[in-house]
């Protein structure tokens, strides 16, 4: 199936294009500063600034590149910084099989394709997208490519701002992490089991890291209070 | 470039990409299971605490909750504008100005 063929002809691609352009550009803003924050602190962590963005070159996922970031700063090993990035990645298999459903359709290479740019954020402009209208592979594709390059792009300006900056610890750079962090799950607390979820993870992870070694305290709080969400949620369906 | 830093990265680039083709390619006749999907649903809230409270909490490796903890100050003060505003700015800005400011007394 060509790509063409998706949608009757030239104007209306055209049109889809700019749709998807206009649409994104609100995403796109709330992305640079969150990619700026990556450069800088790729070199807080003693990365070289290749280094920084070749891992946004090649991983293109905010959170995971942050937390790969501090445990390479930490000294740790391989082994745990890849199982670390797989388990925050691991809900893009929800994201996956949300989008199987119209993705199925297309040719595989390039589903592939497609599917080295999908993030939460593309993930939810599509969908909705798919609610309003109907799904369009060119919707996708710009959202998915406008995002990329501008996560690229900021993350070589925040290295190019990091590097001015001779300490940036003594300015107190380090805080952006947890501050970045805070405005990711602030909205994802709205209702009571992820309180809960919340308050579970915050006990075990600072107990765990209390009498832990290195960033353990990560994966152990990670696994069981999302366990525990999830028995929550088969509780309450079964209920 | 370090070859070992080099290797992590690629490493860390496969699992991704493992992630976001994994379900097309797995799940695309069946669906995903209902318990992995409601396990999956709360790690992001889990991953977001567990990196959040205990940079807050043990910044220097030891627990330290008091106002000598700038960390834990300028955490609070950002979670509320992160709770009000849900902008990246005005919370970073805020948030840093207060770590910057309490550096200087």
């Amino acid at each position: 199936m060509k790509l063409a063929n998706l949608l009757s002809d030239k104007k209306e691609l055209e049109e889809e294009a700019w749709v998807a352009l206009r649409e994104c550009t609100p995403v796109v803003i709330g992305v640079v500063p969150f990619g700026i924050t990556c450069g800088i602190m790729g070199l807080t962590a003693n990365m070289s600034g290749l280094e920084t963005i070749l891992m946004s070159v090649l991983v293109f996922a905010g959170a995971s590149q942050f937390i790969g970031i501090t445990m390479l700063g930490a000294g740790m090993g391989w082994g745990i910084i890849i199982l670390t990035t797989l388990l925050v990645n691991l809900r893009h298999l929800i994201l996956g099989s949300s989008m199987a459903t119209y993705m199925i359709r297309l040719p595989f290479p390039l589903q592939a394709f497609l599917a080295f740019f999908l993030t939460d954020e593309a993930y939810a402009m599509t969908i909705s997208r798919i609610h309003k209208a109907n799904y369009s592979v060119l919707y996708q594709l710009t959202v998915s490519t406008v995002l990329y390059l501008v996560w690229v792009l900021a993350t070589v300006v925040g290295v190019v701002l990091g590097s001015y900056i001779s300490d940036p610890l003594t300015w107190g750079l380090d805080f952006a992490m947890p501050a970045t962090f805070l405005v990711l799950l602030i909205p994802l607390l709205a209702e009571r089991k992820s309180l809960i979820v919340f308050g579970m993870a915050a006990v075990v992870s600072v107990v765990a890291a209390l009498y832990l070694p290195g960033k353990w305290y990560i994966v152990i709080a990670c696994l069981t209070a999302s366990l525990i969400g999830g028995l929550l949620e088969g509780a309450s369906e079964h209920a | 470039m370090r070859n070992e830093v080099f290797y992590i990265i690629l490493g860390m680039a496969l699992v991704t990409y493992f992630t976001r083709i994994g379900a097309l390619a797995l799940f695309r006749f069946i669906g995903v299971p209902t318990w992995l999907n409601r396990w999956l649903k709360y790690v992001p809230v889990s991953i977001l605490t567990a990196l959040i409270v205990p940079s807050l909490l043990l910044p220097k490796g030891y627990l330290d909750i008091s106002l000598n903890n700038h960390y834990l100050i300028a955490g609070i003060v950002a979670a509320f504008v992160a709770y009000k505003s849900r902008n990246i700015i005005a919370t970073l800005g805020i948030g840093m100005s207060i770590m910057f400011i309490l550096k200087l007394f």
